[in-house]
Order: C-alpha cells, then sequence, then structure tokens
C-alpha cells in the first residue's frame, strides 16, 4: 500500500469511529437528555424520573465513557495503520 | 474554635501551599512558561484542567441555578461536559500534534494569514478578559463574606498570589497550583454534599441520595420535592425546562462548543507529551469535573428541599436536639397542608444562618401580611388553586428571596455542618475562582507576547526577551484583571454568557474546519469568524444593549425578545458557530485555493506519528 492511501484508510477509520462516537454523544445528551425525557419520564430508576436522570446525571456518566473508549480505538486505530508516535 | 479564625488557618493554608508551588514551579524557558515544559502526565493535566475549567461560576454559582432551574438546569450540565468529548476528538490531540504554543498561532499558520491569526487573538482576548471578571469578582465576595474582610482587599490579596505563581510560573506553576487548588475546590465541595444527602437519605453519596427515598420513609426526594415546589406554585421540579425546546437543544449545543472553544481549556493539552495523552488526558479532565458535577444536581436539589422545608415546618424537615438536621418521617407521610397558619416559620425563630446572610443583603425577609411568620411561595404563580389557597391563608405575597448564589455558600449553614466544613467551603471557592483567573491569564499573556510581539511586532525576538514580555504581559493582565474585578462594568453578570457565545461561533468553527477541511481558505476563514462574531454581537447586545450600556438594547428593531425562533441570547452562539461555518464554506469556494504546502500540514496534523515536544518556532 501506499503512504498516500495508507492515510486516506487511516483518516476514513478515524472518521468511522468519530461517527459512532458522536450518535451515541448525541443520543444520550439531546435524545435521551431533551428530546425524549418527557416520555423517558414514565420509566423510573430508583427515585429519578429516567429522562431526568440522563439530563443530569447519566449523559455526563456516558460523556466519561464514550472519551476513553475513543482514545482506546484510536490507539487500535493508529498501531493498525502504522501511525502510531515513536 | 471560632468560625472566622478557623477560616483564616484554613484559607491561609491553602494560600501557603500555592506560594510553597510557585516557588518550586519556576519557568526557566518560553516553553516552561507557555507549556509547562511539555511533559505533564496527562492524569496531572486531567487535574489541572478541572481546575482550570470549574470556575466560581461551575463551584459557587451552579448548584444554584439548579435549584432554581429544575430539570432545566440540565443546559449547564450536560453543555459544560460534553464539550470534552468533542475536544477530545475533534480538537486537543490534533492541536497537540501541530505542537505550537498559542491557538491563534494554529489559526495563523494553518489559514496562511496574519489577519486571521490576529481576528483569534482578538476573539480570544474578548472572551478570556469577559471571562476573569467573573472570577475577580468571586475572589471578592467569598473575602468579604467568609473573611470579613472588605471585597476590594480580597481581590488585592487574590491578585497577589496569582501574581506569585504566574508570573514567576507561568504554565508550569500554574499547572501545579491547579492540581493542588483542584483537590482543596472538591473536598470543599463534596464533604458538605455527602453530610446533606446522609442526613436527609441516609445515603451519603449525593449521585445515590438524589434518587432515594426520605430516610425512614419510602418517600423518593425527588417526589418530596416536586410536591411541594408545584404546591407551593413553582413549576414542578423535575420537568421544568429551560424555554422551549429548541432553545435547551441551541443553548446545550452553544455551552458545549464554546467548552471546547476556549482557549485557556484548549491550551492545556499543548502540556502533554503524546498525541495519546491529548486523547485519554481529555478523560481524565471529565472523570475530575463530573465529581463536581453529578453531585451538583443533589446540591441543587436538596438545598432546594432544604430551603423550603426550613420556611415551611409541613414539609417536614428539622432539626434534632443536636441540632442536626434530621428528616421527620411522620411529617413527610402525612403531607401536613403548607398553607396551615402554624406551618409558616416564625422569623423570631429563623436560624442563624439566616440571620449571618440577611446582613450580606443576599437574603431578605419583609413581612407583607404582617403576622411576623416567613411566606415563602411563587406569589406569581398561574395555578389558580395555589393563589386561592395563598389567598384563603391569609398571604400577601411571598415574603423572602434567596440570591442563588448563596445556595453553595450557605449550603454547610443550612444543614448545619461544623465550622470547619465551612471554612473549608470558602477556601473551595477561592481555589476555584484562582486557578480559572490563572488560566485566563495565561491564554491572555501567551497571546500578547506570543502572537503579537513575537508573531506580528518583533519577529526576531530572542527566547529570554519573549519570556521577559511573556512575565510583563502577565503581570498587566493581572492589574488589568484586577481592576475589572474593583469596578466591575456593570455588565458583568452577562459576560460569561458572551464568552461562551463568542468561543462557540469564531476559535471552535475556525479551528475545527482546520482541520477537518483542507478546503477551506485564509479568506474563508477570517471572513467565517468575523461573521459569526458580528451575529453574535448582535443578538447579545439587541437584548442587552450595545456594549451592555443601559438603555441601548434594541429588541424593537428584531422583532421583540428571543424574536429568532425563540432562542435566548445566552444561546445564540450556536447560530453564530452555523453562520460562520456557511459563510466559511461560500467565501473559500469563491477564493484561490488551499495552497498545497498548506494541504500538507492538514495532511500531517490529522496523524500522530512523527510528534514533537511544543516548540515556539
Amino acid at each position: 500500500m501506499t503512504t498516500d492511501s495508507n492515510a486516506k484508510a487511516y483518516w476514513s477509520a478515524t472518521l468511522g469511529l468519530l461517527t459512532k462516537v458522536l450518535v451515541i454523544w448525541f443520543l444520550v445528551s439531546y435524545g435521551a437528555g431533551i428530546l425524549f425525557a418527557p416520555a423517558l419520564n414514565n420509566i423510573s430508576l430508583g427515585g429519578y424520573p429516567l429522562g431526568f436522570w440522563f439530563a443530569h446525571q447519566g449523559s455526563i456518566y456516558v460523556f466519561i465513557a464514550l472519551i476513553f473508549w475513543y482514545a482506546k480505538k484510536m490507539g487500535e486505530i493508529d498501531r493498525r495503520f502504522g501511525m502510531q508516535e515513536d | 474554635m471560632e468560625l472566622q479564625t478557623l477560616t483564616y488557618l484554613i484559607v491561609g493554608a491553602s494560600f501557603a501551599l500555592y506560594l510553597g508551588i510557585a516557588f518550586w514551579a519556576r519557568a526557566g524557558s518560553t516553553s516552561e512558561f507557555y507549556v509547562a515544559g511539555g511533559g505533564v502526565h496527562p492524569i496531572t493535566n486531567g487535574m489541572a484542567t478541572a481546575a482550570d475549567w470549574m470556575s466560581a461560576a461551575s463551584f459557587i454559582s451552579m448548584a444554584g441555578l439548579i435549584a432554581n432551574m429544575g430539570y432545566g438546569g440540565a443546559v449547564f450540565l450536560m453543555g459544560w461536559t460534553g464539550g470534552y468529548v468533542l475536544l477530545a476528538m475533534l480538537l486537543a490531540p490534533y492541536l497537540r500534534k501541530f505542537g505550537k504554543f498559542t491557538v491563534p498561532e494554529f489559526i495563523g499558520d494553518r489559514y496562511y494569514s496574519k489577519t486571521a491569526r490576529n481576528v483569534a487573538v482578538v476573539c480570544l482576548l474578548v472572551a478570556s478578559i469577559t471571562y476573569i471578571i467573573g472570577q475577580m469578582t468571586g475572589v471578592g465576595v467569598t473575602f468579604a463574606r467568609f473573611l470579613g474582610v472588605s471585597s476590594e482587599m480580597g481581590i488585592y490579596l487574590g491578585m497577589a498570589i496569582v501574581f506569585a505563581y504566574a508570573v514567576f510560573g507561568g504554565m508550569k506553576g500554574i499547572t501545579y497550583t491547579q492540581v493542588a487548588q483542584y483537590i482543596v475546590l472538591i473536598l470543599a465541595y463534596l464533604v458538605p454534599a455527602f453530610f446533606i444527602s446522609l442526613n436527609l437519605t441516609g445515603n451519603f453519596l449525593p449521585q445515590l441520595g438524589l434518587g432515594a427515598s426520605l430516610a425512614g420513609t419510602d418517600v423518593s426526594l425527588l417526589t418530596k420535592l416536586d410536591q411541594v415546589v408545584t404546591d407551593l406554585g413553582f413549576g414542578k421540579y423535575t420537568t421544568s425546562s429551560a424555554g422551549t425546546t429548541l432553545n435547551m437543544f441551541f443553548y446545550t449545543v452553544s455551552l458545549m462548543i464554546g467548552t471546547a472553544g476556549l482557549p485557556h481549556v484548549i491550551v492545556r493539552f499543548f502540556t502533554v507529551p503524546k498525541v495519546a495523552d491529548a486523547r485519554s488526558s481529555a478523560g481524565w479532565a471529565l472523570v475530575f469535573i463530573a465529581l463536581l458535577y453529578t453531585t451538583a444536581p443533589a446540591v441543587g436539589a436538596m438545598a432546594r428541599l432544604n430551603l423550603i422545608g426550613t420556611t415551611n415546618t409541613a414539609v417536614g424537615l428539622g432539626t434534632d436536639a443536636s441540632g442536626q438536621m434530621v428528616v421527620k418521617a411522620d411529617v413527610v407521610k402525612a403531607n401536613g397542608d403548607l398553607f396551615a397558619a402554624e406551618s409558616s416559620l416564625k422569623y423570631d425563630e429563623r436560624p442563624d444562618w439566616m440571620k449571618r446572610w440577611e446582613k450580606t443583603g443576599l437574603l431578605k425577609f419583609t413581612d407583607k401580611n404582617g403576622d411576623g411568620r416567613i411566606q415563602f411561595y411563587n406569589d406569581a404563580t398561574k395555578n389558580e388553586a395555589v393563589k386561592a389557597k395563598a389567598e384563603a391563608a391569609g398571604w400577601k405575597g411571598n415574603e423572602l428571596t434567596v440570591n442563588a448564589d448563596i445556595i453553595v455558600l450557605a449550603n454547610p449553614e443550612i444543614a448545619l455542618l461544623p465550622n470547619w466544613v465551612i471554612a473549608l467551603v470558602a477556601a473551595g471557592g477561592l481555589a476555584a475562582a484562582l486557578s480559572t483567573a490563572a488560566g485566563l491569564l495565561l491564554a491572555i499573556s501567551s497571546a500578547i507576547s506570543h502572537d503579537l510581539i513575537k508573531g506580528a511586532i518583533n519577529p526576531n525576538i530572542s527566547e529570554k526577551g519573549e519570556l521577559m514580555a511573556g512575565k510583563i504581559s502577565m503581570a498587566g493582565a493581572i492589574v488589568v484583571a484586577g481592576y475589572l474585578g474593583l469596578n466591575p462594568p456593570g455588565f458583568a453578570a452577562g459576560t460569561v454568557a458572551l464568552a461562551f457565545g463568542i468561543a462557540a461561533s469564531t476559535i471552535f468553527p475556525a479551528i475545527m474546519m482546520g482541520i477537518f477541511s483542507k478546503t477551506i481558505t485564509d479568506k474563508g476563514a477570517t471572513w467565517g469568524m468575523l461573521a459569526g462574531l458580528a451575529v453574535t454581537l448582535f443578538y447579545v447586545f439587541a437584548h442587552k444593549g450595545i456594549f451592555f450600556i443601559k438603555g441601548t438594547d434594541f429588541t424593537h428593531l428584531i422583532g421583540g425578545a428571543n424574536s429568532f425562533f425563540t432562542i435566548t441570547p445566552e444561546a445564540f452562539g450556536t447560530v453564530g458557530a452555523i453562520v460562520n461555518f456557511v459563510v466559511a464554506y461560500l467565501i473559500s469556494k469563491m477564493s484561490s485555493p488551499v495552497p498545497a504546502h498548506i494541504q500538507q500540514l492538514v495532511e500531517s496534523v490529522r496523524v500522530p506519528k512523527g510528534a514533537g515536544a511544543a516548540t515556539g518556532h
């Protein structure tokens, strides 16, 4: 594989991962926390209405998990395409 | 020990610690001054970023805002944390790979344009300076309330401390003091929250307590809170929204991309050794931030219940023999009449903390119906049933006003916690304000010494000369910040929203397009930033006055307040960002294409391989 096409493949793998993360990021905050919050509030999580929980707690936990998952996956992508730092 | 003495001791000890670090971590090179030498461990940087990011607003004001807004407070919770996902994926690792000292430098190089760099410097300065005013006034307020000195004296003291470690230590000194400040502020936030959650729910973790039942009952805390606030005519706590759904949407986007675009946060990621570290470090930053941000909703909700419970005995909160706040299970279950005459607290029997805060003017009581008791309810409610009940009970309007900012500061007193906890909160408030102020000062001084002096005025300046210029700009910035803190312009309250609006509508789109597009040109980026800035300023000024001067607002010209699809000025950064993207795209189509060597630069920024330490060349 030429360096040029390798770089292209690396970048499209990066963008693929990025899209996945952004979809989840959007679904937990704007989806569960805002748009679907009224519907989710009919379900309860302990004493929390579920929509309220996502808006005030859950989305933040998911954000943390997303960043670490992204960092791990990017490390794998770096190595797969030989783009890691020396 | 006396509260005053204890406060002096704890605040004094924390200041001694910061000064000790300042002495140990002096900066000897521009690399140490701008990026702490580039060798900061990702977890250390995460902790420093958390302190850098969490300001007086996060520590002092946010829980109070949430207490008043209820569910709608989620715009702050999600907006100020979700931005880190964007920062970790869209900006931080690539800027780290680029490997220079400042944000405007990236914009100048990527868009091969001194004009673009200078526009970025202006946006950075406006955003950072408006932001710093809030920190200085926060320092003043905390000093005035807890240490019994005037708020002017407080600001001078705060300036002196920041001067010691920021001027001599630069980013190196700031990094390690921020780590210490994080530990102080998080302890100060969590300890009272643990106590309060334990008292109310029997569960010491506030994150679980907020979803638990009130101690000794099977009534969930949120159910009780919802019931009490709606009975008193307020909006239901768990569902009351911040404006329309569309506004909540835009508000959250604006805070998220504003967070990701704030230069003083971005530069923190220039200090880690590797690109991979920049990614994980953003995760660690969010872990440390989340400790406070997942606690704040509990602090807000519990403070709201405590406050109403203090003024209305039918809620079912009271004190035991030792003065500790306890839940009276039988009263909670009985759902007593909040409007019964004897339910309202007698003014003469009000707790000590109310007396103390009355003196500051942040808490006010006026006995409108002359019964010597405190009636605390929403007298502007549209709920006819509540109105009728209040009238029948002889209530003549709400009698208690409480400034939202005292929720966190007074929280330990409201819950009758020991004096050392109150003293710790004072140290925490100061740590939050000083750590953010220092980060902002560094962003300001490096924009001046590196982007303006070295970049535009005197490119041949020696490293020693630039380091000296950096220190002098830092000292100058501290004096300006102190002056603005002592003489806060009338618009101080509206300025933090403006800082986010500017970061969201100018810096974030410019950097993001610089990395993810190879076709955005110098002219595209420059006009994009200017257009984003212009529409954001236009909408904010329309609501708040031109340059925030009273009486110069012109909402009538744009068809009334929030006329643009119900969006409030605080949420308008999102619209500014969209305008920036569109203008940049269109102008780039019309201007001559991006030169080949710049396209190669973008390609090299996209891959981690070959990253060196950040440099000034």
